[in-house]
């Protein structure tokens, strides 16, 4: 079973966030890392090919030049090898466009299941999986929160505020993997070392075939106007609890029409 | 004038608020007409009708109430092609973005995702990294594709008589390949639903137990709330992952937000921090939570929260 896992590398949420004049993500002045969402997909690949006894799992992402620790990080979990698309003209790239290359790429391994996280902790538009899938003509099943493989069919469980789902398909698939399949697992010392070992192939566009012109800024199919911060909220009154926090607390509601 | 489609969203016959507040965007910038996946009830043609849908395209398939992603696709497409529509606005639900995903790619259109606003020139309003920015973007290529997230606009009643017109779409093999093979709906909750509640009352890893919630709910019910968690609950099993807030959870914007036992990480601000008023009750006065709370209260939120449940019953009464 060939397992093909997209990953992206995002700036950590906890820092200061924010855009460049030319409206890209400032990807210097916050520490980058690989999406936490993604390692969850990453730990559902990894069990799959231990259940299957056999099995290669792939990590695929497309960023920067930075964005290589990220990679090295899946590998030290325990995939097998990493693909690192990444070409200055890819800066700025809308949905469609990170799409079109993920695609190329993909198309190029032939995996039996793709996997994603369920968003990035960026963007977080959770809109790659769907676009990649309608770009290589295949079923998605999305926010799986279990999985399994049997044979040539993939089934998942989804839960969604109406109810509970079994969905079930044939592979080829892509599949979306949310925070409820379970802790994805610590890089041992093992594995970083056998890490260091392993492949990262790097793609441009080129190697892709794909025309610089329709990725990046030039080819965006969406433009940004404007950025403004939001104003930040700011901190209202605070008690110390001293016995009566509840009925001060109830006196603020009540004073604002709450009660 | 121009069409507008709107894909409506409806759960058993009804149609879901979200379509309504689509209505009155699309109506900013042409003739609002509506895409119905299967039978159109009387209810949801009053409806669409009250707040302004000039026409509704019924498009009515079996294949349609199983696995809805592709199907729904497809029938934009046709349409589409037929209208040439001004934009195509979706709800921004799981079900939404992926529609427009796979739309977007079929039309070759741009789209943009989670908007919050959208004007007449169809310029769209996003707020982006956990509410941290806002920002303004336009479509530039194809018929724009716009996901709009729910509550973020007041529906306004434009009753119309809309013109309905059937619609027969082919639906591909590959829109036939997922399966819904078992379909459990949940227990409906007599509280209000998450998402639309005016009243939030929540309770994170502070609260100390599951047993303890019966505080959290006794405090949502003196209020008319909804219950809501942090993913430390959730993750202890201490309360349903349904119920969760944040950015892996829901994203609520009531009236009035109270956060108990809550620290207050970015992950969990995302899904709150545009809630109109927020109290919070924490033992560390330095609490992230403090920073973006109207009103906090320093204490041990055992002691707290049911000071102020009987607080309120008494005010009442
Ligand atoms: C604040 C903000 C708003 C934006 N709004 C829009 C918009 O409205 N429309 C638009 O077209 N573009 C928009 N973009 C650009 C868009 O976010 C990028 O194109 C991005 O690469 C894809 O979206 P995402 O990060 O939301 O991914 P999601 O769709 O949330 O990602 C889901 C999964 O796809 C995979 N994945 C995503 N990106 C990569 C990658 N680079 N490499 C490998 N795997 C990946 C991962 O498995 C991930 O978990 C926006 C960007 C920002 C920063
Ligand atoms: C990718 C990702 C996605 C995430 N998504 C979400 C999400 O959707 N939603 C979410 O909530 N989190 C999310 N998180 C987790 C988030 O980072 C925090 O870990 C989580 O919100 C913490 O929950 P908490 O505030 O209940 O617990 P803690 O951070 O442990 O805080 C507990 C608080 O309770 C206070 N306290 C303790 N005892 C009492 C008492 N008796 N009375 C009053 N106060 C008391 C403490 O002072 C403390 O401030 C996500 C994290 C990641 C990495």
């Amino acid at each position: 079973m060939r397992i093909a896992v997209l990953v992206k590398y995002v700036p950590d949420a906890a820092g200061d966030r924010h855009f460049t004049p030319i409206f890209t993500t400032e990807r210097d002045a916050v520490q980058g890392l690989l999406c936490e969402l993604d390692e969850y997909a990453i730990e559902q690949a990894l069990q799959l090919v231990e259940t299957a006894g056999e099995g290669q799992v792939t990590v695929l992402t497309m960023g920067p030049d930075n964005a290589a620790p990220a990679l090295s990080r899946a590998l030290s979990m325990g995939a097998d090898d990493a693909v690192h698309i990444v070409d200055d003209c890819l800066a700025g790239s809308d949905a469609l466009a990170t799409s079109l290359v993920l695609a190329a790429a993909l198309a190029r391994i032939d995996a039996d299941l793709i996997l994603t996280g369920m968003a990035s902790t960026d963007a977080g538009l959770s809109v790659i999986p769907a676009m990649v899938a309608e770009r290589l003509s295949l079923p998605l099943l999305s926010f799986a929160s279990a999985l399994r493989v049997e044979g040539k069919y993939v089934t998942i469980r989804r839960d969604d505020d109406e109810a509970t789902e079994t969905i079930t398909t044939t592979l080829p698939a892509v599949v979306s993997v949310t925070d409820r399949t379970g802790e994805a697992r610590y890089p041992s010392f093992k594995g970083i070392l056998a890490a260091k070992k392993k492949h990262i192939e790097r793609l441009s566009l080129a190697g892709l075939g794909i025309d610089p012109a329709q990725v990046g800024l030039l080819g965006a199919m969406t433009v940004m106007s404007s950025v403004s911060r939001t104003p930040s909220r700011a901190a209202g009154v605070k008690v110390l609890d001293e016995g009566s926090g509840g009925i001060q607390a109830a006196a603020y509601l009540a004073a604002n029409g709450f009660i | 004038m121009r069409e507008v489609l709107v894909l409506a969203e409806h759960e058993r016959g009804q149609i879901s608020k979200s379509t309504t507040e689509l209505l009155t965007l699309a109506s900013r910038m042409g003739m609002p007409a509506v895409v119905h996946l299967g039978d159109l009830t009387e209810s949801a043609r009053s409806v669409l009708a009250e707040y302004g849908a000039g026409k509704i395209y019924i498009v009515d398939r079996p294949a349609v109430h199983e696995y809805r992603v592709l199907p729904a696709a497809e029938a934009l497409v046709t349409i589409s092609v037929q209208s040439s529509p001004v934009a195509i606005l979706i709800t921004s639900s799981a079900e939404g973005k992926e529609i427009g995903g796979r739309l977007a790619v079929k039309l070759g259109s741009g789209i943009i995702i989670d908007a919050i606003d959208v004007a007449a020139d169809l310029t769209t309003t996003q707020s982006v990294f956990a509410d941290s920015f806002i920002v303004r973007a336009n479509v530039a290529t194809g018929i724009p594709i716009i996901t709009v997230k729910r509550n973020s606009t007041t529906p306004v009643a434009a009753p119309t008589t809309p013109t309905i017109v059937k619609i027969d779409v082919k639906t591909s093999e590959l829109a036939m390949a997922a399966t819904i093979v078992d379909r459990t709906p949940h227990d409906q909750s007599s509280r209000p639903e998450l998402s639309d509640a005016t009243v939030v009352v929540s309770g994170g890893r502070g609260v100390g137990s599951a047993d303890n919630f019966s505080l959290i709910e006794d405090l949502a019910d003196a209020l008319g709330g909804a219950v809501g968690a942090s993913r430390a609950v959730t993750d202890l099993g201490w309360y349903a992952r349904s119920n969760q807030v944040g950015q892996t959870g829901k994203t609520v914007s009531p009236q009035l937000y109270i956060a108990n036992g809550i620290s207050g990480a970015i992950q969990h601000r995302a899904g709150m921090q545009t809630s109109k008023t927020i109290l919070a009750v924490n033992t560390d006065p330095d609490a992230p939570i403090f920073d973006i709370a109207d009103f906090g209260v320093v204490g041990d939120l055992l002691r707290v929260v049911p000071q102020l449940t009987e607080e309120i019953a008494r005010r009442r009464s």
